[in-house]
């Protein structure tokens, strides 16, 4: 599963950012364990750059980097709750680190409104994840509307590929 | 941050260019040639050595044909084929049913100059209509030139031809319809060819697809071309630099200037009609609302202020109001805001959405994208009796823009599996396609009269 890879990455990285700032106790103790446990593991981390591992981090969270909405809708779909949850993790531990969110329609309707509502799709990326603890200052909204479709078709199961938002580092 | 991606790349590959490509817009007429008075284009005769390579009459005969109103008839069903009025048979013409004759001839006069001379004459009116007799029981006329409309004279060279012609069809438009003709005019539009690098131009032709002028190319997307109502200058959105942002270029000189470049949405310019403001979409303060900003002092005004969306603005031809697509009823309709009181009122009940309202140019009707049973087509609503009808039966049209005469509405839609322009007259009976010959076709914006 793409979402294991990103939780891997995620308590990778929670260890590693407490020895960073020398503070012993604002994380879980899951991750502390965890971070005991695999002792050899953390040894090879820290022999890792930095710049490497967090490669490896926005690779994993790359795997799972869109949120998909109803037709000219833009509420958050309980289903990608997870997928949100892993994004905002990680821009909790790496406050140094931004992120697109893009919205996108499909093609239906006109070109001028589906900007302002790929504006609403990403616009609630960004809030659900302000409300999980991420600085509004990491993120950034930009809308194309139709103009980027994935699936260049015109049916409903490329519609529906679409109308979605995607997390860009 | 270095994880943030800087559009840089994107400004300096940028080009802006204006050079002649060869995918011309070709137009397919698909509905309404029946209906149309049928008129006869005598092809012209043609003195001298070296025939120019644009030929006239045709240029006349096709204009005419794509305006919906006429239906040039084929040489076959000539009776003749006069040069002048002085050749020409009223009584064999009178019996083929034909209104209007145009007949003309280009004659050599020097080094790529062409001397071009033209009648049109009424058939009806020269067969004594409305009591003018004036032609012997031969049919040939003897007196009178009432049933002469225009005649004219020009000396031009060979390259201003296709230009001429457009202008004469702009007289003959306007003599057999009494309404001004809109051949001289060009659109504006956005081409989209998925395997270039640059793959987003934007493109200005005639009103025909020719003489198609790139006027730049892009990598990122471009949107929402509109014209200054001088027709000097257009307005577009772009995203160059990872954001989208309202520009101004000039036709001519390629040269531009960033209008806006506000955090959030920068969308949907229109210039007001004296063209000294422009209407936007903003969302800089969080939600999209309806902006007027003065051009030049950059001061802004905000029209709308509402959770929903607020987009697409359309000036009311007397500037007093502007029309705007709002969902702010549960699904996006048409509103109208005072420019001065900044009431707001709905405008249409009709249908699951409507969007993208156009005032006609005499103010008297609003073209709109309708959705009615999930199709998206173009309709035009009668603003006294709030009569709607749909006009296309294409699938999902969007960016619907009016000729400056008020005859036809130029719009994008899918066909087959591609965006292509599309063209439906005003009382939704005549109808054609523009297809491109390489790539997808949208935006299409449609010139005042030059």
């Amino acid at each position: 599963m793409n979402l294991n890879k990103v939780l891997k990455g995620l308590l990778v990285a929670v260890p590693v950012l407490t020895l960073a700032a020398c503070s012993s106790n604002n994380e879980t103790d899951a991750g502390d364990a965890n971070a005991n446990t695999n002792a050899p593991v953390q040894a090879v981390d820290q022999g890792m750059s930095d710049a490497e591992q967090l490669r490896q981090q926005l690779e994993a969270l790359r795997q799972q980097n869109t949120i998909y909405f109803d037709f000219d809708k833009s509420a958050i779909r309980s289903e990608f709750a997870s997928v949100l949850d892993a994004h905002a993790a990680f821009l909790r531990a790496r406050t140094t680190v931004s992120v697109t969110v893009e919205g996108h329609t499909d093609a239906r309707g006109t070109p001028e409104y589906n900007i302002a509502l790929g504006e609403r799709r990403a616009q609630s990326v960004q809030s659900y994840l302000e409300n999980l603890g991420v600085a509004a200052g990491q993120m950034s909204v930009v809308s194309y509307g139709e103009e980027k479709p994935v699936d260049a078709g015109n049916t409903e199961d490329a519609f529906a590929k679409n109308r979605r938002a995607v997390l860009v580092y | 941050m270095i994880f943030k991606l800087i559009g840089k790349a994107a400004i300096v590959a940028m080009a802006i260019v204006s050079l002649k490509t060869y995918a011309s817009l070709e137009i397919v007429i698909t509905e309404g040639v029946d209906s149309a008075r049928p008129v006869a284009i005598v092809p012209f005769t043609f003195v001298g050595q070296n025939q120019p390579t644009q030929n006239i009459s045709q240029i006349v005969a096709a204009d005419l044909m794509r305006s919906g109103k006429f239906n040039p008839v084929n040489v076959m069903r000539m009776p003749q084929q006069p040069q002048n009025s002085s050749q020409f048979n009223a009584a064999a013409w009178s019996k083929t049913g034909i209104e209007a004759v145009v007949m003309g001839t280009v004659k050599e006069v020097g080094l790529d100059r062409y001397t071009i001379s033209y009648e049109l004459v009424d058939v009806i009116k020269a067969n004594g209509g409305v009591g003018q007799p004036m032609m012997t029981a031969g049919g040939r006329l003897v007196a009178g030139s009432n049933h002469i409309l225009h005649s004219s004279e020009i000396t031009i060279a060979g390259k201003l031809f296709r230009q001429y012609a457009h202008r004469m069809s702009d007289v003959i438009y306007e003599k057999l319809t009494g309404e001004r003709g809109a051949f001289s005019t060009k659109i504006a539009y956005v081409l989209v060819r998925d395997k270039q690098e640059y793959r987003y131009q934007l493109v200005v032709a005639d009103y025909d697809g020719e003489n198609e002028q790139v006027l730049l190319r892009a990598k990122e997307p471009l949107m929402s071309p509109t014209w200054s109502p001088d027709g000097t200058k257009l307005a577009y959105v772009t995203f160059e630099r990872k954001q989208s942002q309202i520009y101004i270029q000039d036709v001519y000189t390629a040269r531009r200037s960033i209008l806006t470049s506000f955090k959030g949405i920068n969308s949907a310019p229109v210039w007001s009609p004296d063209g000294r403001k422009m209407a936007m979409t903003l969302s800089k303060d969080g939600n999209t609302e309806i902006y007027v900003m003065d051009i030049a002092s950059k001061n802004l005004a905000k029209l709308t202020n509402h959770r929903a969306i607020d987009t697409e603005p359309n000036w009311s031809p007397d500037s007093q109001s502007i029309i705007f697509t709002s969902e702010r009823g549960g699904n996006p309709q048409l509103y109208s805001v005072d420019i001065n009181t900044k009431a707001t009122t709905r405008v249409t009940f009709e249908g699951e959405m409507n969007l993208a309202g156009k005032f006609t140019p005499n103010g008297q009707a609003i073209v709109m994208v309708n959705r009615t049973n999930g199709q998206y087509n173009i309709a035009r609503m009668d603003r006294t009796t709030r009569q709607m009808q749909v006009l296309t039966r294409t699938y999902l049209d969007e960016s619907p823009s009016i000729a400056p005469n008020g005859s036809m509405i130029i719009y994008s839609t899918l066909h087959g599996s591609s965006q292509v322009l599309a063209l439906v007259s005003m009382d939704g009976r005549f109808k054609a396609r523009l297809p491109a010959a390489n790539g997808r076709v949208k935006s299409p914006a449609w010139s005042p009269f030059l």
